[in-house]
Order: C-alpha cells, then sequence, then structure tokens
C-alpha cells in the first residue's frame, strides 16, 4: 500500500476548509430538521417518567388521545418487535420502561400528532400512576449495595498488594469527578419515512447509522435489508449520538410503523437532557506505594463509574478508563480495578475520550499527593514517573509506549509556555496581590488508538468514477463537524491525482456502505481514510492498464497528478482516461475495506494490544483564581498536540482548540445536578453551563507536533486527532491547585466547590 | 387566525400565523428559510439569532405578531444575489470558524451587528464579551473570535479585504 506516498502530496497535508464551510455561513446546509417534510408528516412526543424509580401501576394513554391533533399514541404493547435498544446486546434496555421505571425523565410512551405542538401537548397530558420507590443517586450507595451493570473488570501487573507492602513510603486517597452533558447544539433527531413492503427510509443524526439499522429493525421486528439509514450530517455529536441516536430513530420509527406515515421525532432541548446519556461520573480510590525520590512503585486503585440505570456502552467506557489509568506514567507494580455502578440516573454513554478523560485524572492525583508527600514539585514526580527511559516502558497490558515522544511533547510544551519565566512572574504576582492567585498547571498524555471492540475497527467506502473524470465518495464514516469528509475526500484526490473539487462527498447511507462500525473513538479518518484508499486505488490501478495500453508502456510507470494522467512526455485528462476505460468497458466503480492490523485483547486476562498506536499531547495551562469568590478564568494554554502527519492541518487545530475547551468545560463549569427526588434539574444552558467565548483562554496557543509521523502505517502516517485534545484541558484541573495550594479538589471544579475547599483549607 | 405582514430578506410577506407562534417558527416553516437553527429553545444559545431592523434578536423568544411592519433579515439575506458573500460570512469560511456549523448562522448574525455597534473599532476582549449571548459546542471559540476581528476591520474600511488567516496557512 502506497497510504505513504513518497511523492510530494498534493491534497493530504494541505489546510483544506471544511468541506460545508460556505453552505454553514449561508444557512443552506441541511439538517436533518430543515429537509422538506414530507407529505402527511406526523410529529412524535416522548412521555417521560415523572419519577426516578417505580413500579407502573398504570399507563393510560387516552388524555393524549382527548389532545386535538393526537392522532395515536403508543406504549410497550404497540411494539411489534423486541422492546429492547440495547447496543451492546448484553442486557435489555428497554424502549418504554415496562414495570419498572429507573430514572426520572425514562420514556414510558410517544405521542403522535399533526403539528408538533400538539405531540407535546399530548405528551403532557398523560397522567402515568408509578409507585415511588426509593431512588439510588450516588456511587457510593450504588457499591454499598452491590448494585453492579458488570462484572469488575481487573487489569494488573505484579503484585500490587506485596509491592505496597515493600514500599518506603504509602498513602491513599478518594476522590470525584462529574459527568457531562454533551449539548450538541443539534439536539437529538429522526425522520422515519415508510416505503414499499415494510421498508423505511430513516434520517437520524447519528454517529452510527449501522446501529440506528439494527435497533430500528429489532423494535420493528423486520429484517435489516428493510431499513435504509441516512445522516448528511450532524450538528454536533461528541459520542451523545453514538448509541442514544438508535433509540430516538426506532421510536421514530414506530411511529411511522402504526400510522403508514412518515414520523419526525425532534426532542426539545430539555427532553433531550433528561432522556439522553452523558458522560460517566467517576469515584476513585487508591493506595500508593512509593519512595523518597517520588518514583511510584506499586498503585491498587479501583475506579466507579456511574453508570446510570443501564448498560449501554460502559463497558467500553469502562475498559477505556482501566486502559488509561496509567496514562503516560509507568507504575511496576499495579492493580486497577474498573466497576460500572448502576444507579436511578440516565443511563450515561460515549462522550469524547470514551472514559479515557476519567482515567487519566488518577495518575494526576497520585502525582500530586506523592509530590506533596515527597517535597517536590509535581512537575518533578511527572518525570520520575515517565514511561520508557529508565522506567518500564509498557503499559500495564503488555502495550509499548513511546517513551521518546511522552518526553518530547513534554519538553515542547515547556518551552512553548516558557515555565520557567512564568513561575517567577506568577510568584511575584501572588506575592503582591491581597487575594487573587494565579498558578500554572501541567499535563502529558498517551491516548490510545483503536475501538476497545475488535470488531469495530472495521470500515468500508463506495467509490465511483465517471466518465467526465468526477468522482463520487461514499464511506461509512459520518460528519459531525469534525471535517472527516474533507479529510477522507483529500485521500481520495490525492489518489487520483486531481483537485479536491472534483470528489463529490455524499450523505452516509446503509444503503450504499453496509455493515459499519460507529464514527467514534477519534478512528474516524484511521479507517474510512484507508478503506476509501483502498477503492480508489483500485480504480487507479485498472485505469492505469487502459492508460499503458493504450501508450504500450508499462502501468506501474503511470502517474496520477495534477488532474492528468502521465506517462514521460505524453498526458491526458483524467476524465479522458475514464471515458476511454468505459468505452474499453473497464469498470469505474469499487468497494474498498480495510480492518485495523495487528490489534489483540483478551478479555479475561485484561493483555494484548488493544490500539493500533498512541497519541501524544502535553499542555500548560494557567489561570487566576479570585480566593475569595472561588471564580476562576484560564488566562492561556500552550498545546502541543501528536497529530503524526496531519491530514489536514486547519480541520486537527479546530479539533484541538474545541476538543480542549470542552474538556475545560467538563474539569471546569459543566455540573450536572440531581435533586433528592433524582430529577435532573439542569436541563438546559441557563442552569448548566458550558463554555461560553468568554470562558476560554483569550490565549490559546496550538502546536502540532513536527516531523513526527506515525510509526505504524496509518493514512498517510497521520494520527487521530478527535478525542486526545479533551484530555489536555486537565492542565487547568493542574493550575487550579497550583493557584490556591488545595491538596483536594473533586470536579468539576466550580467556582462554589473551589470556594468550600478554601474554605475547607482555612 | 391573525395575519402579520414583514418584510423578510427584502420581500414583503403576509402570513397568517397563531397568537403563539414565534418567529423562528414563521421563517423555518412558513417561509422555509431553515438556515435560522433552534438550539434551546430558551433564549440562551443565539442559534436562531436574526436581524429585526438591523439588530440582533432572538427569534426563539419572539413572537411573530410582534414582527408587524419589520423588516427581518436571516442568514439567507446576507450573501448578495450573485452568490458573493457577506464580508463576515467570508470571513468565518476562510478563518475556518466553524465545526459543525449548526452555530454558525447566528454566531454569523449576531457577529455582524457587534461590528457596527463598534464603529470605533473592536477588540478581541470586546468580540469575546459580545458574543456571550452565542453558544458553541464544537470549535472553542478561537476561530471565531479571530474572524470577527477580521471581518471588523474590512466593515470598519481598514483594509480592503481579510487579513490573511494564519490558521489556513498553518502546517
Ligand atoms: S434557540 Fe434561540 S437562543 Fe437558543
Ligand atoms: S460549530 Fe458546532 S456548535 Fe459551533
Amino acid at each position: 500500500m502506497d497510504g505513504d506516498l513518497k511523492a510530494r502530496n498534493r491534497t493530504v497535508g494541505a489546510a483544506l476548509r471544511h468541506d460545508s464551510a460556505r453552505k454553514h455561513t449561508t444557512g443552506e446546509a441541511a439538517y436533518a430538521d430543515d429537509l422538506p417534510e414530507p407529505p402527511g408528516l406526523l410529529h412524535a412526543a416522548l412521555v417521560p417518567s415523572p419519577v426516578a424509580h417505580g413500579r407502573i401501576l398504570d399507563l393510560d394513554l387516552s388524555p393524549a388521545l382527548a389532545v386535538p391533533g393526537v392522532v395515536m399514541a403508543l406504549g410497550p404493547a404497540d411494539i411489534p418487535g423486541k422492546n429492547d435498544i440495547s447496543s451492546s446486546g448484553r442486557s435489555v434496555e428497554p424502549l418504554f420502561a415496562e414495570g419498572l421505571v429507573e430514572h426520572w425523565g425514562q420514556t414510558l410512551a410517544l405521542v403522535l400528532a399533526e403539528t408538533r405542538d400538539a405531540a407535546l401537548l399530548g405528551a403532557r397530558a398523560v397522567r402515568p400512576r408509578i409507585e415511588a420507590l426509593v431512588p439510588v443517586l450516588r456511587i457510593e450507595e450504588a457499591l454499598e449495595r452491590q448494585q453492579l451493570l458488570l462484572p469488575p473488570m481487573v487489569m494488573a501487573r505484579g503484585d500490587a498488594q506485596a509491592a505496597l507492602a515493600a514500599a518506603p513510603r504509602r498513602l491513599s486517597g478518594e476522590f470525584r469527578c462529574g459527568g457531562q452533558e454533551h449539548f450538541y447544539l443539534e439536539g437529538q433527531i429522526a425522520i422515519a419515512i415508510p416505503g414499499e413492503d415494510g421498508e423505511q427510509t430513516v434520517i437520524s443524526s447519528t454517529q452510527h447509522p449501522t446501529e440506528v439499522q439494527h435497533i430500528v429493525s429489532r423494535v420493528l421486528g423486520c429484517d435489516y435489508n428493510r431499513i435504509t439509514v441516512e445522516c448528511r450530517r450532524m450538528g454536533g455529536g461528541f459520542g451523545g449520538k453514538e448509541s442514544n441516536a438508535s433509540w430516538i430513530a426506532a421510536a421514530a420509527a414506530l411511529g411511522a410503523r402504526a400510522t403508514g406515515r412518515p414520523v419526525k421525532l425532534r426532542l426539545p432541548r430539555k427532553a433531550d437532557i433528561a432522556a439522553t446519556g452523558k458522560r460517566h461520573p467517576f469515584l476513585y480510590r487508591f493506595d500508593v506505594g512509593f519512595d523518597d525520590t517520588g518514583r511510584v512503585l506499586a498503585l491498587d486503585a479501583t475506579l466507579a463509574a456511574d453508570g446510570g440505570h443501564t448498560l449501554d456502552l460502559s463497558g467500553g467506557v469502562i475498559m477505556r478508563a482501566v486502559t488509561h489509568a496509567l496514562n503516560c506514567y509507568d507504575v511496576p507494580d499495579v492493580r486497577i480495578t474498573g466497576l460500572v455502578a448502576k444507579t436511578n440516573t440516565v443511563s450515561n454513554t460515549a462522550f469524547r475520550g470514551f472514559g479515557g478523560p476519567q482515567g487519566a485524572l488518577l495518575m494526576e492525583e497520585v502525582l500530586h499527593r506523592v509530590a506533596a508527600a515527597t517535597a517536590q514539585h509535581v512537575d518533578a514526580a511527572r518525570e520520575r514517573n515517565f514511561a520508557g527511559g529508565p522506567n518500564g516502558g509498557e503499559t500495564p497490558y503488555g502495550q509499548p509506549l513511546e517513551g521518546d515522544l511522552i518526553r518530547r511533547v513534554w519538553a515542547e510544551a515547556k518551552a512553548d509556555a516558557r515555565i520557567e519565566q512564568r513561575r517567577a512572574e506568577i510568584a511575584a504576582f501572588n506575592a503582591a496581590h491581597p487575594y487573587l492567585r494565579r498558578g500554572l498547571g501541567g499535563f502529558a498524555l498517551a491516548f490510545g488508538i483503536s475501538f476497545g471492540l475488535l470488531h469495530l475497527n472495521q470500515a468500508g467506502a463506495l467509490v465511483h468514477v465517471y466518465t467526465d473524470g468526477s468522482i463520487r465518495l461514499n464511506h461509512g464514516g459520518t460528519e459531525m463537524g469534525q471535517g472527516l469528509f474533507i479529510k477522507v475526500a483529500q485521500v481520495v484526490a490525492e489518489v487520483f491525482g486531481v483537485p479536491i473539487e472534483r470528489v463529490g462527498i455524499t450523505r452516509t447511507s446503509t444503503a450504499e456502505v453496509p455493515n459499519t462500525a460507529p464514527t467514534a473513538a477519534s478512528t474516524g479518518s484511521d479507517l474510512n481514510g484507508w478503506a476509501a484508499h483502498a477503492a480508489a486505488s483500485a480504480i487507479r490501478g485498472r485505469m492505469a492498464e487502459v492508460a499503458a495500453e493504450q501508450w504500450n508502456v508499462p502501468a506501474d510507470e503511470i502517474r496520477f497528478e495534477d488532474g492528468l494522467v502521465r506517462h514521460g512526455n505524453r498526458a491526458m485528462e483524467f476524465g479522458d482516461l475514464a471515458e476511454l476505460c468505459w468505452k474499453k468497458r473497464v469498470s469505474l466503480s469499487a468497494t474498498g475495506f480495510y480492518r485495523t492490523p495487528d490489534l489483540s485483547w483478551d478479555p479475561v486476562a485484561m493483555k494484548g494490544r488493544p490500539f493500533f498506536y498512541f497519541s501524544y499531547g502535553a499542555a500548560f495551562a494557567e489561570v487566576v483564581v479570585d480566593t475569595l469568590t472561588g471564580e476562576h478564568r484560564v488566562l492561556a494554554a500552550d498545546l502541543v498536540q501528536d497529530c503524526g502527519r496531519s491530514l489536514n492541518p486547519a480541520i486537527d487545530r479546530g479539533q484541538i482548540e474545541g476538543g480542549f475547551v470542552q474538556g475545560l468545560g467538563w474539569l471546569t463549569c459543566e455540573e450536572l445536578w440531581w435533586d433528592k427526588e433524582g430529577r435532573l434539574r439542569t436541563l438546559g444552558p441557563s442552569t448548566y453551563k458550558i463554555p461560553g467565548s468568554r470562558d476560554v483562554p483569550p490565549a490559546l496557543r496550538v502546536r502540532l507536533l513536527d516531523s513526527a509521523p506515525a510509526r505504524v502505517e496509518t493514512i498517510f502516517r497521520s494520527k487521530a486527532v478527535g478525542e486526545p485534545p479533551l484530555l489536555l484541558a486537565t492542565a487547568v484541573w493542574n493550575a487550579l491547585r497550583d493557584a490556591t495550594g488545595l491538596a483536594a479538589l473533586d470536579l468539576p471544579a466550580t467556582p462554589e466547590r473551589v470556594l468550600m475547599a478554601l474554605r475547607a483549607k482555612g | 387566525m391573525p395575519q402579520v405582514n414583514l418584510t423578510v430578506n427584502g420581500r414583503s410577506h403576509t402570513v397568517e400565523v397563531e397568537g403563539r407562534t414565534l418567529l423562528v417558527e414563521l421563517l423555518r416553516e412558513k417561509l422555509r428559510l431553515t438556515g435560522t437553527h433552534v438550539g434551546c429553545d430558551t433564549s440562551q444559545c443565539g442559534a436562531c439569532v436574526v436581524h429585526i431592523d438591523g439588530e440582533s434578536v432572538k427569534s426563539c423568544t419572539t413572537l411573530a405578531l410582534q414582527c408587524e411592519g419589520a423588516s427581518v433579515t436571516t442568514i439567507e439575506g446576507l450573501a448578495k444575489p450573485d452568490g458573493t458573500l457577506h464580508i463576515m460570512q467570508e470571513a468565518f469560511r476562510e478563518y475556518h470558524a466553524l465545526q459543525c456549523g449548526f452555530c454558525t448562522p447566528g454566531m454569523v448574525m449576531s457577529a455582524i451587528d457587534l461590528v457596527q455597534k463598534h464603529p470605533e473599532g473592536l477588540t478581541e476582549r470586546q468580540i469575546r464579551e459580545g458574543l456571550e449571548g452565542n453558544l458553541c459546542r464544537c470549535t472553542g471559540y478561537h476561530n471565531i473570535v479571530k474572524a470577527i476581528a477580521a471581518a471588523a476591520e474590512v466593515m470598519h474600511g481598514k483594509r480592503d479585504t481579510l487579513r490573511p488567516a494564519e490558521v489556513m496557512a498553518a502546517g
């Protein structure tokens, strides 16, 4: 494969605009809700549970039917297939609660009406009779009751207990981090359009069209081939439309099946926040053994995730948390236990980083505590414990880390941030100011790229060349703003040596490329880029044969560049060769397939090579804290991110900036708050604070690591960039501790929490 | 049903609406101008910002009937008929100030109003403050602020064309 083309790349590596950039600025880019509505369209609304935990005594849907405009109301008994939307297939997760209600806002039924207002009014008219039970809302309580959604997941190396006992110094700790609402600006939406013979076309704002197809089919009780799922773009996904889009679509499809009319289900923002999963909150407990130099020798830690009421994707999330719990550090004897607690809250799900961000917090806390105990700066403790070099270079599950890259990103971020000079400036500022305190915090990262579930590491593409030389590209990946479509189009343009304008980008559809993986785990361009490369290369190979025959030269000497096909002094337009191929009856269409090589994983031993490679990054952030109010701001951040040989630096920078800010939100201002009855009270932007334009660092300096092509055969030696930068915001947590001197600071570090911690410290 | 007479992007319309119909519903559903988006329903995200008589307004919390006699401009009304973009649109495009694009129309509309309200020029800090009512979940705002600063220079006559986007030149 020549994905690592030695020749000069024209398109790959160029900072091209997002493919829809112009359409986004003119409002022409159509999201699902913008499409012309099919005639006869009905609108749907969900009937939510008013309690967090209870036994359903009676669900009378007739009050909904009494609302003018309401056409039908559907409950569990109306489901022709299975009342199960579980994505893992390992547990039953009902579309409509049956018997038991397990979280506030859980869907009980669906109301269909001529207008959206009527549907919402109808849903509100339903008054389910539910015998309330006591909800379990906290991880601690669930653990005490041994309410677990999965058996404990244990990753170990050596003998942590023995090494703890033998270690010269020892301490233990506990801390927690919160969840996070995705707050994709475009809420969940699906439109189901019935066709002939039980067919349906489902337009879904989804990261996983194939799973939408499967879940819709399961709920309707039909073959997969009856259901076609399409998605041109999402108004943001962030993991929130990986599994949750499927049940939204299934509800719409059920409505379409029952009425024979097209059905649109678009959740109002409050309903979306109430009914869809979020990032998992975590509780951490650890015992660490170390020596006087701050070298960590032994660690026994438990990471307990709040899974909410069902499994959803929690198995994968906890696996990634456990495998990222040591991040880029080495601990010789270690045991990490991952637990998924069952609580009466909405079922938590994928969110950018997928447990990795939570996992990576562990060593931050450990290193802060160890540094404090050994009277050294936490950054010295970091450097003492980086994997590789004098320390062990393998993860506890047996995969090598690149110690040189860890040290390189760290050193470059330090240099970019001019930390010696800044520390002096900060000390001077703090000495002079009565109550404002500045601080600087660092962070380094090794993030594993690949799906934890081996079989998801595959992708397909479908490429057509038309006889005018224009190209149509389709692949299994979905566009949620991350720039996947332009990156994959760049790959195809590069293979054919044509300008990017010749590559027509098309919506994702299960009818064109089947049996796909979700666009998640940062793998979108790695997987789909290679699949499209394979399809395009197959066609180019055939075209080269035709050109070679025409000119009577060897096919491997034919070059495709600048929109031309060349050999020596001879050249023809790419489109002319396409036309010639057609006349010679040579196929100009191909599918491409890719599966990530060299992956292995033993889920029982928790050993293997689950990741194709690691993406590295490092960051420094400077904050200022008002110690009278707890308010704080990030003043500046310096980020260095390894993108391998970037496919598109403009797109990658955008991902880094946006990911960092999303991480900043998770760690500092986004707080989900449930009342005692288990009702989520942060249902919109007035109570749930995502970063605004004034909350982000005015100085955000981003650098892609240069001259760092991926060392494995990734597409054009690029590296994934979707998730890793989110974790770089962890530097802000460290900066807050540096500024305040707080030994412990649970997350999110809201002003309130900072203030309370400062008060407690006295 | 009551009627409302208004001008949208230079064309006059008489539309039957309910008393409770929101401006955004009128625009999206009756006039099929779907570039104006609904992100939050509650007047916080700014995805639905349009101009009423030149001032930016959140159309998700404006009643259609309040717009009697008004001149409304939506994102669709900014570019010239020949397709030439407004300089603010051009700046968002050039500066990669968008990812999923859902916030973009509202951002562009707010930004134009902000620049127009500050003929004396705008600092980055003023831009950040002026954008407080517009949420973006994707970009981290960095490129949005840069794009607005670049467009403002042109709108204020300080430059003829956009300052080249460093982000596009990078790498
Ligand atoms: S939809 Fe109007 S401000 Fe959010
Ligand atoms: S670009 Fe997605 S919300 Fe701003």
